[in-house]
């Protein structure tokens, strides 16, 4: 694809690094995925003010799978999520220790900048959130427009393909210039989808996308969350157990800030290794 | 138990009457104010009061073209100072800036906003006309885009605080610098909010008489240079209302005819573009 040099040009030479041995004390930490690792978080801690909302997280998220997140509200899912690419920042006062190395390269070192993380890794939020002043087509293709990209064949070419694997071109292909708006919550969160991969980033981060949506739509998301990790890196939070089960390779489980456990999907929900994890999985708290 | 319910209801019809006449109170003086006009300076407004100079003394007929034509451009002159410092201002303050800074910003805007007008005049005069040694359009409009500037600097604070946060991050998300999102996706998304806080600031400042006295001065004939004294409509009313001569009088009522009804259609205006915007957006 010519599109990765149209948009920018990559932050850090992706290399695939062989290092994959977490540098872990008594944290408790993952088996090893036999994918290259996308991120490795090494004794990652994050601060809003004085509150500790994640503390000393260790963990390697592999690539070309899916990683769900789990826990009760308010343990930090969403920050450790959005530690990711650097999203937490907005929140005037945050602060962190250790490293989230992507690629290779530590996004959290001086000479990074954050516009161009947030490139390479994409965000699907909670809430469907459509620019109320755009049209579906102008939705989709924002990302490169804002960033230069004039071709117009390139962008027609590339708001067909993104809709398509957003499972949302057969439903708008004749609606293109009516406003993003106008399409159903379901619908608006797949458009917001298509919008986060028109820019072809190497991962995506999904805050909750289907918690606001009905159980068919929530099963479309969740379809297409399991074609795109062919593709794509992908991160998702969720308070939906069942979902995370479903949907997921690998499930870490965060509880008040720190990572209790995380492992394939399969060994957290059926052999789990701590009490606290399978507390929570049984519903006897949280 | 009956009796407590007949209490409550006269309280009730009380309060509703009372809060009526209010609501009527504050509808009565514009209804007013327009009827008198209307009566006294319809009469006057004619052709020639769009086309012609003033007359001299004495001289029946004339109208207020260069008034008319002298306002507009001032405040074309206030728009150039008034809108660029006052929308960016009011981007600083939603969507930069340190909270203690914003809240001396804000704390000074308000009281800005609070100077008489005449306050505007007179600092104007000192810092414009007293070194050029003229009075002219550039000060009269400068002395306008002054008072605009606060005006226009908290209404599109406003706005853009009204455009969902999620906006924002979507776009940051989409590795999109922070300028582009606020220039591509807040401001584009309050525009109407943006546009109307200009309005309404245009509207406030085209019926201003004091800062215009000593800074724009008036003007009995066209400007053809805007570092010459230039005619207003504010200040054409105001010298016509004070001079003796019943045929100015009239002029000065249809002057002011003209000036109220331009100002109500930019009210209009104002209410039907805020309208579509809650719809749209909110």
């Amino acid at each position: 694809m010519e599109s990765a040099a149209i948009i920018d040009p990559p932050m850090i030479t992706p290399v695939s690094s062989p290092q994959q041995q977490v540098a872990s004390g008594s944290e408790p930490t993952a088996a090893a995925p036999e994918r290259p690792p996308a991120f490795e978080v090494e004794r990652l801690s994050i601060f809003y003010g004085e509150k500790k909302a994640i503390e000393n997280v260790t963990l390697t998220i592999p690539s070309k799978m899916i990683t769900a997140i789990i826990g009760p509200s308010g343990c930090g899912k969403s920050t450790l999520l959005r530690s990711l690419n650097r999203m937490h920042e907005l929140v005037p006062q945050t602060r962190i220790e250790g490293k989230v190395v992507f690629a290779g390269e530590d996004i959290y070192a001086p000479h990074i900048d954050p516009v161009v993380v947030r490139r390479r890794i994409g965000m699907v939020f909670q809430k469907s959130n459509p620019f109320p002043t755009m049209s579906i087509a102008e939705n989709v293709l924002v990302g490169l427009k804002l960033n230069g990209v004039r071709d117009r064949a390139f962008l027609r070419e590339r708001l067909e393909q993104s809709l398509r694997m957003a499972a949302l071109w057969d439903e708008v292909k004749n609606d293109l210039h009516k406003p993003g708006i106008s399409l159903s919550g379901g619908q608006q969160q797949r458009l917001c989808i298509a919008r986060a991969i028109a820019v072809e980033p190497e991962v995506l981060l999904m805050d909750e996308p289907a918690s606001a949506l009905d159980p068919i739509a929530t099963a479309k998301i969740e379809e297409l969350i399991h074609e795109l990790s062919s593709n794509y890196t992908v991160v998702i939070v969720t308070h939906n157990m069942q979902q995370a089960g479903r949907c997921s390779d690998y499930t870490a489980f965060l509880y008040l800030g720190r990572l209790i456990e995380f492992a394939s999907t399969t060994k957290i929900f059926t052999n789990p290794s701590e009490r606290q994890t399978e507390d929570y999985i049984t519903g006897r708290f949280g | 138990m009956k009796n407590s319910h007949l209490w409550r209801k006269t309280k009730s019809a009380l309060a509703s009457a009372a809060s009526f006449v209010c609501a009527l109170l504050v509808i009565a003086p514009l209804a007013l104010v327009f009827l008198h006009l209307l009566r006294s300076g319809a009469s006057a407004v004619n052709w020639s009061f769009f086309t012609e100079l003033p007359k001299p003394v004495g001289v029946a007929g004339g109208g207020m073209v260069n008034a008319i034509a002298g306002s507009f451009e001032l405040l074309g002159l206030a728009a150039l100072v008034g809108v660029p410092v006052g929308v960016f201002g009011g981007v600083y303050l939603a969507e930069y800036g340190t909270v203690r800074g914003n809240w001396l910003l804000r704390f000074v805007a308000d009281v800005l906003n609070g100077v008489p007008s005449i306050i505007w005049g007179v600092v104007v005069y000192g810092l414009v006309v007293l070194r050029f040694k003229s009075f002219s359009a550039y000060a009269g409009g400068l002395a306008l885009g002054f008072i605009m500037i606060p005006l226009i600097m908290r209404t599109t604070e406003e706005v853009l605080l009204l455009v969902p946060a999620g906006y924002r991050e979507a776009s940051l998300a989409l590795g999109i610098s922070r300028w582009k999102t606020i220039v591509h996706i807040v401001m584009k998304t309050a525009i109407k909010g943006i546009v109307t806080a200009i309005l309404l600031a245009l509207a406030r400042v085209a019926g201003e008489t004091a800062p215009l006295l000593f800074t724009a001065f008036g003007n009995r004939f066209w400007n053809h240079d805007l570092s010459e004294p230039i005619a207003a409509l504010p200040l054409q009313i105001f010298s016509y209302a004070i001079s003796p001569y019943d045929d100015w009088h009239r002029q000065a009522w249809a002057g002011a005819l003209v000036l109220v009804v331009m100002i109500f259609f930019v009210n209009i205006l104002v209410r039907f573009l805020t309208r579509e915007r809650v719809a749209r957006v909110l």
